[in-house]
């Protein structure tokens, strides 16, 4: 099951990729789609941060990876580089962890 | 073409494989603790290859999602690579089986780079130049990545869990730098923490892309 889903989303992805450069122009170049897509992407990821760091499965959560994504914004506000930002989550977590 | 050019272009292209293949290895970490196998991991990163897909899908299943609902989500967010590829295709004019291979580089990064050039010569070449790049180290960040988390008994001891949301907003922040997209992402957020005790995992977001799809649409 997993496989599948693996192999249909990289197909799904790589066919964007491709539509975009073989698409006639016109077909994408509407203004409304212009718009709104890059809209989907902030609203996806943030609704990911959300979902990811406030619940397990179905049931919300309230647990140290809270903390860890208070110590995620104040990097990303402080422009550290990408893997700075996780490995400073990651690391939070990991130490609540040893001492609570 | 000016060699000094090309020279920037492709310090400039290194430097963004090398930040990218950093972030890789995150990538390879999260989707290994997150139960995916580490040919899955490293496939995902061959033929998606897009950031930002690959993190969700991988964050969906390892929040206990369906790997389905996680594949929509990597869709969604890959859209935009479509758009990336129409403005790139009048400056790469790709022809055959050039296409299927340009194609795979249609990403944020090489989109940036590519269309700061004045010179079309120079924004293909910068085009290629960090696509090749960023490829190369990407795959094998991922590989490293993915082989290090499979190495330790339990990824929650390194609080693997809790990066997901970091590299996620590590990827949302570029984005919002004005006031509308905050708003949206804000929204975005509490919606789908709001609606989340009652649909199965990696809905939430289903329901957030259709609610800023319709919002996009018919904004004035």
């Amino acid at each position: 099951m997993t496989w599948a889903g693996v192999v249909v989303a990289s197909l799904a992805c790589y066919g964007l990729k491709l539509a975009g450069l073989s698409l006639p122009e016109r077909w994408l170049q509407n203004q409304r789609v212009q718009r709104t897509v890059p809209l989907i992407p902030i609203a996806l990821l943030a609704a990911l941060v959300g979902t990811q760091t406030f619940a397990i499965g179905q049931h919300l959560q309230l647990d140290v990876r809270a903390v860890s994504l208070v110590v995620a914004i104040a990097a990303v506000l402080l422009r550290a580089p990408f893997l700075v930002v996780v490995a400073a989550a990651a690391a939070t977590a990991a130490l609540l962890r040893l001492w609570l | 073409m000016q060699t000094e050019s090309t020279r920037g272009i492709l310090r400039d292209a290194l430097g963004i494989a090398v930040a990218s293949g950093a972030y890789a290895i995150s990538f390879g970490a999260i989707s290994v603790a997150a139960g995916l196998s580490i040919t899955q991991t490293c496939l995902l990163s061959v033929v998606m290859f897009t950031g930002g897909s690959q993190f969700a899908l991988v964050g969906v299943v390892g929040a206990g999602g369906s790997v389905w609902a996680g594949a929509v989500a990597a869709a969604l967010l890959g859209s935009r690579n479509a758009l990336y590829g129409i403005r790139l295709a009048s400056l790469l004019k790709p022809r055959g089986w050039r296409r299927l291979f340009a194609a795979q580089f249609v990403i944020d990064e090489t989109t940036a780079m590519a269309i700061a050039r004045d010179d079309p010569r120079l924004g293909r070449y910068a085009f290629y130049a960090t696509g090749f790049a960023l490829f190369v180290f990407w795959n094998a960040g991922t590989l490293i990545g993915a082989f290090a988390t499979q190495a330790i008994s339990d990824p929650k001891v390194l609080g693997l869990d809790a990066a997901p949301p970091a590299a996620f907003l590590a990827l949302l922040a570029p984005r919002l730098r004005a006031r509308e997209p905050l708003a949206i992402a804000i929204a975005a957020a509490v919606v789908a923490i709001a609606v989340l005790p009652f649909v199965p995992a990696g809905v939430p977001l289903l329901v957030v892309a259709v609610l800023v799809a319709v919002y996009g649409w018919f904004r004035r």
